[in-house]
């Protein structure tokens, strides 16, 4: 079956060059991305071996393909000059995809009259255009059929098998396979825009970035707004790498930016992100960055390029948090809570976060956007990694509410059990570095959002208090802690800053009984 | 003339000892041109390669982590192949195998010659009486999800195949510490010796290739006369 010398159906669906086979002058011929296996849906031109305007001889390569793990020479199905390249170098396409057009006949310079073969008819030559065969096929014949199929009576030959499992592994190519693998996304549920629907490279791709741009997101806090305002880097990258490709004709200069003016190094800046590659030593252990990282990776680049950063500390009394949380353990736990001290700074964040509406909102292009709820993005470690669920409209919770939301999404956020909907649209962030003994942070703001607030550890400290019926003075212990407000200077004034920490301070210090 | 059937062909067998990686290319070149002229039968084409790094046509400069002057210094060349795949590593202890075949006119297709390929290296897992398996995501040889052979093929105009596999035999692996093999990290890579804890040649594994080469394209006849011409 497989083993049909027929050229396959799409070959032949690509070759309208059969029906020119009795035009007399100078025809086009079509070269298409040949089918070089039944499971290869795509190739990618990796070399062109003539310009435009040399003459080619029938047989001769004219360029070279490479699919995973194979190279390919195509030679010219025709006689002729090689009018036009449709396709440059570095460009995957799909099997049938015209890359390229033969002139031939008696306009076509030297070639046809120096090569004896060409003597032939037009149309012969025409016919036999399956790419990389020479002579014309023989009949096929039973013989090696049967044969080779006695040949592998290894029964492990997968390809030989036809199972449902394998006609839908045949809906995409290993190097699709794999990406999908790695990424661990079900290839069923990737939309096929290929040959018969199968799925291409850019599709799983597309697939990948849409999801993993939501994870990442995620992971570093960023509310997206619902409007796709960034477009995903690699495909960005991907159009202006074709783009200037020296290689194309001036077939395609519709694909060439005329000018790239200010605003466009101003979009590159912030959607394209490349790191610089370091030597490496002896001793030394490389990876790759798995998806996450990198993407991790380009947003923490993108959110510091981005916002204007400026970070403001504050230090902060816990005694009246710990005496309350003293008191109310017991009744707490008997609930099923268990109230930390995020909970209660994520809970005053969200009573003041409306106070101050450009703390809580974002600039988008020349508007600045003043978000109507308060979602507080509460940064998760894994270990490795980092993922940020959001408390939405955390203002309506109390205390406890707060504080029940929190382990909820963190366990969660552990066993990788959030919805989509769960990781986005916070307004403003919660990162603990304190809790892992460091005494202040400065954090990095989520792109789309304002400010970010980095808690510091609460440690016991030695401070001077004024009694303040007294007027005197004494040493005395306290828990503290330095709190840092990362905030986007576009936007947010430093006495905003100022005004927001104190508020928070305020409320802590003197924390409502009834919250 | 039609190319006769599988079982009417001969395949010649090329052992050519220890060959420079150009001059293996430049020697692969040769029997290409002569294979699609029709003066040569199918042959495959047995060698090692001193150490030498090699970048397929999808290989990726990351994937090889020393710098060129660091590889230098344990004389290790690099060179890119005219092959598909990604970064791989050549050294002594390893069989390299580049068939050198007319696909036409019943094997024209690409993924079933990878998969022939690596039919023909399970079979000689299996007369080690090791159990290799394929991974459907990523084309070579594996056992025990360590990577005992690579393969990265070229196929010249009128289906002429070149390059080939590459078998870990005694194959001094910490040079494999060099790349990222395949542009795969965290895939481990392994060879007949350490499988087999016992010291296992190229020469040992060279007559189970040519015979698996043999029962999976089924050959009719196999001409080893070539053996002499080992240097």
């Amino acid at each position: 079956m497989r083993c049909s010398p027929d050229p396959p159906e799409v070959l032949r669906r690509a070759h309208p060059a059969r029906q020119q086979r009795v035009r007399p002058a100078v025809s086009r011929i079509e070269v298409p991305m040949p089918q070089m296996g039944e499971s290869i849906a795509e190739g990618t031109v990796s070399k062109w071996l003539k310009a435009p305007g040399d003459a080619v001889d029938r047989d001769e390569p004219i360029l070279e393909i490479s699919t995973d793990k194979v190279d390919a020479e195509i030679p010219s199905p025709s006689a002729g000059v090689l009018a036009e390249i449709l396709v440059p170098e570095g460009e995957t396409v799909e099997v049938g995809t015209v890359v390229a057009y033969i002139e031939e006949g008696a306009g076509a310079g030297a070639a046809p009259g120096a090569d004896g073969k060409s003597s032939r008819s037009g149309g012969e030559r025409a016919m036999a255009s399956p790419p990389l065969d020479t002579p014309p096929e023989p009949p096929p014949s039973a013989e090696p059929v049967a044969h080779r199929a006695s040949a592998d009576e290894a029964p492990a030959d997968p390809e030989c098998t036809a199972t449902s499992e394998e006609r839908l592994r045949t809906r995409s190519t290993p190097v699709v396979r794999r990406i999908a693998q790695e990424a661990g996304v079900d290839i069923a549920r990737v939309p096929g825009t290929g040959h018969q629907g199968r799925v291409t490279k850019q599709d799983i791709l597309s697939f990948i970035e849409s999801e993993m741009a939501e994870r990442a997101a995620a992971a570093v806090a960023a509310p997206q707004p619902a409007a796709p305002a960034v477009a995903p880097p690699a495909r960005v990258a991907a159009a202006a790498a074709s783009a200037p490709a020296p290689v194309a004709p001036p077939a395609a200069p519709s694909r060439v930016p005329a000018t790239t003016a200010p605003s466009d190094l101003w979009t590159r800046f912030h959607r394209e992100v490349e790191h610089p590659s370091f030597p490496v030593r002896d001793g030394d252990r490389v990876e790759t960055m798995d998806k996450v990282r990198r993407l991790t990776a380009e947003h923490m680049v993108l959110a510091k390029r981005i916002s204007s950063h400026v970070h403001s500390v504050i230090e902060i009394d816990f005694s009246a948090v710990d005496r309350i949380r003293r008191e109310k353990k017991a009744r707490w736990a008997e609930r099923g809570a268990r109230v930390s001290y995020t909970a209660f700074v994520a809970w005053a964040c969200s009573r003041i976060l409306r106070d101050f509406p450009t703390v809580n909102g974002v600039i988008s292009g020349k508007n600045i956007i003043y978000r109507g709820s308060v979602n507080i993005g509460m940064a998760v470690d894994l270990n490795p990694g980092l993922i940020v669920p959001v408390i939405h409209d955390a203002d309506d919770l109390s205390l406890v509410g707060t504080a029940r939301r929190i382990v909820d999404l963190a366990t969660r956020a552990k066993s990788r059990d959030l919805a989509p909907s769960e990781i986005q649209g916070a307004t403003f962030t919660i990162t603990n570095p304190g809790v892992l003994g460091t005494m202040v942070g400065m954090p990095i703001i989520p792109k789309g959002t304002s400010a970010i607030l980095g808690t510091g550890s609460i440690d016991k400290r030695v401070v001077v208090i004024t009694d303040e019926a007294t007027g005197q003075d004494s040493i005395v212990i306290r828990k503290r802690s330095f709190f840092s407000l990362g905030y986007d200077h576009r936007l947010v004034d430093g006495a905003d800053s100022a005004r927001f920490l104190s508020q928070l301070k305020e409320l802590l210090q003197d924390f409502p009984e009834d919250a | 003339m039609p190319e006769p059937s599988w079982a009417e062909r001969t395949l010649a067998v090329r052992y050519a000892g220890c060959v420079a990686y150009p001059e293996a290319t430049d020697l692969q070149t040769d029997l290409v041109e002569r294979r699609r002229s029709g003066q040569i039968t199918d042959t495959l084409l047995l060698l090692e390669h001193p150490h030498v790094i090699t970048l397929g046509s999808s290989g990726d400069d990351r994937h090889v982590l020393l710098t060129r002057s660091e590889l230098a210094a344990r004389e290790v060349a690099v060179h890119e192949a005219g092959r598909g795949g990604d970064v791989t590593y050549h050294g002594p202890g390893q069989l390299v195998g580049y068939p050198i075949l007319d696909l036409k006119p019943d094997r024209k297709d690409l993924h079933l010659y990878l998969r022939c390929l690596e039919e023909v290296l399970l079979r000689v897992l299996g007369s080690f009486h090791l159990s290799g398996s394929r991974d459907d995501s990523a084309t070579g040889v594996w056992v025990g999800g360590a990577k005992v052979a690579a393969i990265g093929i070229r196929v010249s105009s009128g289906w002429i195949t070149s390059h080939g596999f590459a078998l870990n035999a005694n194959t001094d692996l910490t040079y494999f510490d060099a790349i990222v093999p395949c542009g795969l990290s965290g895939r481990p890579v392994t060879s007949l010796s350490r499988l087999l804890d016992r010291n296992v040649t190229a020469q040992e594994a060279a007559p189970m290739v040519v015979d698996a080469m043999r029962g999976v394209f089924g050959y009719g006849s196999v001409d080893d006369s070539g053996a002499a011409n080992s240097k």
